[in-house]
């Protein structure tokens, strides 16, 4: 037990390195899936249906084989960018569909309205159409950024030094202890992603604006 | 290209058979998951306070920590205590532990749509706690339930890759094996990325079907996109 509080400095070096990779996984996975998302919805005709082919081959994909295939790629990437990469792709695809059905839930007609009194199609874009869309966006992206928190840990397999590399480190130093340790891995993971949904909620419940509701009509609720 | 078809047709018996294995793993895994999740589901709605804490306490934390933690914990925790599985039984367990947690909060959202006059009125005609759930609540919520919990079997079609951590030779297992044996660790993934993909969107379409042949017109909540 006590091999626990003298080796903590090291799982807590492999937390950074988890959190490096989430914010690089979830940063690349909103920007690639905000982007799908507007070429799905507003692309003019062949691109929504390619681009959502792309989306359903890379959700059809385990994260684990696209890790390794592009940590086997001929350019020998270092291992936080390959894990960055492969969890950021397949992020992609899910956060795609988050935003699809937000730009999905703002309703025609507000975007005729907009244009009708001016607005060029970027500007009621980003006016009308986006401020909706990311609150009705935040409660499935918390859900998202709980299932990347933890498979953050599938970084390990690239060989990442993540928190999981650091338990089976510090199971060698101190020849043994596995339950104990990996029980501790489980827990620290449980408390990030507790942490990761209460901020989550907290930007939530910040972003709302009155007479703001979803899309089944309820005011931002704790999931 | 002509290179890859040639090495795809001396790789393809063998990853396949290691499909058969994933198949397996995820329908063994996903069944036993079914049932502990509405034992789950049931205790957190209709259990006691005691029993309704304990199945809260585990859903939160199986689906608090990852997979990888729980496949280490049963594999290479559980010797520490003098209990030692194989393999295939520890990664069989953790899936089946980990889906089931999953499972019962579907199944809990699904029974929790029911409306609760519906039970009322069931206990009015008489009928027991087990008959209500049995003819009233379960043939409702499974419908309901499906569409949501369809991604569930996909997911766990997907994380049973996590198995080849332990050395199982499932589809991931199977390419890892040849990969490294043939040094051909892009093509054999690659192999096996196409066959996961393959797999993922026909167990997709079955359960398409499946959901339309289920449906009953005029039930709420059906049909919904999730």
């Amino acid at each position: 037990m006590e091999a626990l509080f003298r080796e903590l400095p090291w799982f807590l070096r492999g937390v950074g390195v988890a959190v490096e990779v989430l914010l690089g996984v979830m940063g690349l996975g909103l920007f690639l899936g905000l982007g799908a998302a507007m070429l799905q919805v507003y692309g003019p005709p062949p691109v929504p249906f390619l681009v959502t082919i792309v989306e359903r081959i890379l959700r059809g994909i385990p994260p684990i084989v696209l890790l390794l295939l592009i940590f086997y790629l001929p350019w020998n990437l270092p291992p936080l960018l390959v894990a960055i990469l492969g969890l950021g792709l397949c992020s992609a695809a899910y956060q795609s569909q988050i935003f699809r059905t937000a730009f999905l839930s703002v309703a025609v007609e507000e975007i005729e309205a907009a244009r009708a009194l001016g607005m060029s199609g970027p500007q009621s874009l980003f006016h009308v159409v986006l401020p909706q869309a990311v609150r009705r966006a935040l409660g499935p992206w918390s859900n998202e950024l709980a299932s990347e928190i933890k498979d953050t840990s599938l970084a390990y397999i690239v060989g990442v030094v993540e928190i999981l590399r650091q338990a089976r480190y510090v199971i060698s130093y101190t020849y043994g202890n596995s339950l104990l340790v990996f029980g501790f891995c489980a827990l620290i993971y449980f408390l990030l992603t507790r942490l990761g949904n209460s901020l989550l909620f907290r930007l939530e419940r910040r972003l709302w604006v009155p007479g703001f509701v979803d899309r089944q009509g309820r005011l931002p609720t704790r999931r | 290209m002509g290179g890859f078809i040639a090495l795809a047709g001396r790789f393809l018996p063998d990853l396949l058979q290691g499909a058969g294995v994933t198949i397996e793993i995820t329908l063994v895994c996903v069944c036993a998951g079914f049932i502990l999740g509405w034992a789950l589901a049931l205790g957190r709605i209709y259990g006691g306070r005691a029993l309704h804490l304990a199945c809260t306490a585990y859903i939160e934390l199986v689906r608090g920590t990852p997979l990888l933690v729980q496949l280490f914990l049963l594999y290479f925790g559980l010797p520490d205590v003098g209990l030692v599985l194989p393999p295939v039984l520890a990664a069989g367990i953790a899936f089946g532990l980990n889906t089931a947690a999953y499972q019962a909060e579907y199944f809990r959202g699904a029974i929790q749509s029911i409306p609760a006059s519906q039970v009322i009125a069931a206990q009015a005609l008489g009928l027991t706690r087990f008959q209500i759930i049995r003819y009233i609540v379960f043939p409702q919520a499974m419908r309901i339930v499906l569409p949501a919990w369809s991604n569930e079997l996909i997911y766990m079609l997907k994380y049973s890759s996590l198995a080849f951590a332990l050395g199982v030779p499932e589809l991931m297992g199977r390419a890892n094996l040849i990969a490294s044996r043939n040094f051909r660790y892009l093509e054999v993934y690659l192999l096996a990325a196409v066959i996961y993909v393959g797999l993922v969107l026909l167990l997709s379409s079955v359960l398409g079907l499946v959901e339309r042949r289920l449906k009953v017109p005029g039930l709420a909540g059906q049909g919904r996109e999730s």
